[in-house]
């Protein structure tokens, strides 16, 4: 078959399409010719479209078995569901690059098309942005990890396997959702840059940059999510969190992209804050790219990292400096220019929003430095060291905790200025209400006060009882309720939805931080465990078969109060095709609690290590995360943004 | 001095006060929390400290697993090919621990000079050795075949 040539072939025509889109649109908009302004969404969909056909190549080639293509013969295995075959496309470093290119110019594709109402200057722009950046990462893919090269003129027969980690349904949604988010930064970003281009610092971009921005938010958020739930279920630990390097890579320009939302809405609203919203456009999409860094260059220690290539973490570091270099050096010739269009006073929206801000950036700030202090000490040959979860649960947890209370203030301000007495005024209930609810919700749960807990139920009662208030005070004067319940805008519902989310997510937080319970035991065939009502009996285990793995399957049998409840059915697995062993962990799960029963090793007389875990409100880490993109995807939904820029055109 | 100036300048100190606090107790939480990693050398010449949370790391010496028959209890040995140090663990080791792979320990020395590992660490393919171990096997001489450029690939 040709069509690995053929995909390498369309990639260097999407290449050179994406140096004519950076050169193009961007030369039209200086010197304001509108023929080569235009030039911009065309090259789009061509950069699109080749970039399609070369991802189509490659899933081909998986989809066929084409092990004379290197890639797919190290991570694919004719052995596998046609569905593993084709999301073990994204399973290895080449491939997922493929990936991110894809989605690159999907996010490409989409401005040219959904930006009808734009003024054409800023539409060149934008997209010639987004074509400098696609020319690194091209280039990066076309250099130095093609995926696919072939093996000529000996193949082998069968490929080397997916690792079976990988083989699930996770990683086939996981990777996808995560690039979406990272690279729809790369959107916000070029909106920065585009306005830093035109000069034309007015609040405007700030309007159309802000449903990118949010849509990119709400899929690194599921991202994030997704890779938390499938470490969680995947790798046998019952852990849904680990701090671990790469973790942190995605987590940084969530944080940075979580301030930068809140802080477009100060610029769009007031038109203050400009210079620091751009600048937070820059550090987003540049935390993206060191995560991408991070993550591609082999430096870290993890299952993300791919490969120890010394060139392409090179290539990655030499692109960061770039754009970061670059688009800081714009920054500073043109901040100046900017003019804040309004004042505030020490008690508004503006304010409570700065403080927002300044803790979401101190919080990245801390995470950053205790994720690249060990590459850092490395690096000047101090030795070698790890940075601990300690570190980061000491630092972040008082942080989130700060936002909470600061976001309940912010809920009910006003803009521009907020009286000490009406604050007061909405604030007292909530207060008053959240503090016996919190103390009362965790001593109902657990029958003691665990300070942590209680603080953290305390400030979940106060986000959502502040939300409530202010929703109810926004209908109280209306003669109909329920209209004007339905007259409140999409994007109040969505910032409403999300901080719901935020609340659910701390209170699942709070309790599997402290009331996980674990025992690890050796366990022959009879033995029993109990605890917290459940009572776990070891039945042994029996030898399955899968299509692509043998397996040992233990029988749990689950008793509550006594009564049967659940059969439990743990594995371990070898895959053949690689030889690598993998727990696959037994599941109940549940809305206030999740059993979670894992199989350590086989010891002697049919006797089995076992890991059985209570886990309380598990499920509601990743619910807070569903309501958080929910609300980030409604609020881009809302009507006005396009409203708005049809009033504009209309009077322009 | 105008008070404007006075002013500023007293929001100025309050910054810089305000940053270098928080900059102190980041590092010295920083600090608190750093594990540092030793090879069996290292520690077999005593460069390690005792009774302090640390990182080592080599290969699981061939035979040298031995398990309690009534618990979790398991003894081995690590070794860069030049020295070994032995580990004590109890509980679930991970998938890929097994004789003649590289993993991390982490843990502390007692006064026999006996790792009490607190964690064990494999990761997840069976070609991936840990950075530090590679370094410490390439510094002793010690990489074993296939070379290290096979591993991690």
């Amino acid at each position: 078959m040709i069509l690995p040539e053929l995909g390498t072939y369309s990639l260097i025509l999407a290449l050179c399409l994406s140096i004519l889109l950076a050169v193009v649109p961007l030369a039209g908009a200086s010197r304001g010719n509108t023929l080569w302004m235009g030039f911009g969404r065309p090259l789009s969909k061509g950069m699109f479209l080749f970039t399609l056909v070369s991802f189509i190549c490659l899933c081909w080639a998986f989809l066929d078995n084409d092990f004379s293509v290197v890639y797919v013969a190290s991570n694919s295995n004719s052995a596998l569901p046609w569905y593993y075959r084709l999301s073990a496309v994204w399973g290895g470093h080449e491939g997922s690059l493929l990936l991110w290119v894809l989605i690159m110019s999907g996010w490409t594709l989409a401005v040219a098309v959904k930006s009808r109402n734009l003024p054409t200057d800023i539409v060149a722009r934008v997209l010639g942005v987004m074509g400098l950046v696609s020319i690194g990462f091209y280039l990066f893919i076309l250099l130095t990890s093609s995926p696919f090269e072939r093996y000529l003129p000996g193949y082998p027969v069968e490929g080397a396997d997916l690792n079976p980690l990988l083989q699930d349904f996770g990683l086939i949604v996981h990777p996808p959702m995560l690039y979406m988010g990272y690279v729809g930064f790369a959107v916000s970003f070029a909106f920065a840059i585009a306005a830093l281009l035109s000069g034309r610092l007015d609040a405007a971009w700030a309007r159309w940059s802000r449903p990118w921005t949010s849509v990119a938010w709400a899929f690194l958020t599921l991202g994030i999510a997704l890779g938390s739930w499938w470490a969680y279920y995947e790798l046998g630990w019952g852990g849904w969190w680990f701090w671990d390097p790469v973790e942190n890579a995605s987590l940084l320009p969530w944080l940075a992209g979580t301030a930068l939302m809140h802080s477009l809405a100060v610029t769009e609203k007031r038109g203050v804050f400009k210079s620091w919203t751009v600048l937070l456009a820059i550090f987003a999409f540049s935390l993206s790219l060191l995560g991408a860094f991070l993550v591609r260059s082999g430096v870290l220690t993890s299952v993300h990292a791919f490969a120890a290539d010394p060139d392409r973490g090179l290539f990655i570091l030499v692109m960061l400096v770039v754009v970061i270099g670059g688009s800081l050096l714009l920054y500073a010739l043109r901040a100046g220019q900017m003019k804040s269009e309004s004042s505030f006073s020490l008690l508004s929206r503006e304010s409570m929003l700065l403080v927002n801000n300044v803790i979401l950036v101190v919080a990245c700030a801390m995470v950053l430095l205790g994720t690249i202090y060990p590459l850092i000490v490395d690096a000047l040959g101090l030795g070698k060291l790890s940075v601990g979860p300690p570190y980061f649960n000491a630092l972040f947890n008082p942080m989130a905790l700060l936002l909470m209370l600061a976001l309940g203030v912010g809920t009910v301000t006003r803009w521009r200025q907020t009286g000490f007495r009406h604050l007061l005024q909405r604030l007292w209930l909530p207060a008053l209400l959240s503090l016996p609810l919190g103390v009362g919700s965790a001593w109902l749960y657990s029958g003691e006060f665990e300070p942590w807990v209680v603080l953290s139920l305390c400030l979940s009662w106060w986000v959502v009882l502040t939300g409530l208030g202010e929703l109810y005070n926004r209908v109280r004067h209306r003669s109909e309720k329920l209209r004007g319940l339905l007259s409140q805008s999409r994007s109040y519902y969505g910032m409403q939805l999300a901080h719901l989310g935020v609340a659910v997510a701390v209170v699942g937080v709070a309790f599997v931080s402290y009331y996980t319970e674990q025992r690890d035991l050796r366990m022959l065939p009879g033995d029993t465990l109990t605890f917290r009502d459940y009572t776990f009996v070891f039945e042994g285990s029996r030898h399955v078969e899968g299509p692509n793995f043998t397996a040992d399957q233990g029988r749990i049998q689950v008793l509550y109060k006594g009564q049967p409840y659940a059969q439990m059915s743990p594995e371990k697995r070898l895959y053949t095709a690689r030889g690598m062993v993998m727990t696959e962990a037994a599941i109940n799960p549940g809305f206030t609690r999740d059993l979670y029963v894992a199989l350590g090793e086989p010891l002697e007389n049919g006797a089995w290590a076992v890991r059985m875990q209570y886990k309380p409100y598990v499920r509601w880490i990743w619910l807070g995360a569903l309501l958080m993109t929910a609300g980030g995807l409604l609020a881009a939904s809302d009507p006005r943004y396009r409203k708005r820029r049809r009033t504009e055109t209309a009077t322009a | 001095m105008t008070p404007k100036r006075k002013q500023r300048l007293m929001i100025v100190i309050f910054i810089l006060a305000g940053v270098s606090v928080a900059v102190g107790l980041t590092l010295f939480a920083l600090n608190q929390n750093i594990n540092l990693f030793y090879s069996p050398t290292q520690i077999a010449s005593g460069e390690a400290p005792q009774n302090t949370r640390i990182r080592a790391g080599g290969m699981v010496v061939d035979g040298s697993i031995k398990r309690d028959p009534d618990s979790l209890f398991v003894q081995f040995d690590i070794t860069d090919y030049d020295k070994t140090v032995t580990v004590e663990y109890v509980g679930i080791l991970p998938d890929l621990f097994r004789e003649g792979q590289g993993i991390v320990a982490q843990g502390s020395l007692n006064e026999r000079g006996v790792l009490n590992a607190a964690e064990v660490l494999a990761k997840h393919d069976e070609n991936y050795m840990p950075p530090e171990v590679a370094d410490a096997l390439a510094k002793a001489g010690k990489m074993p075949m296939p070379s290290g450029q096979e591993f991690n690939k």
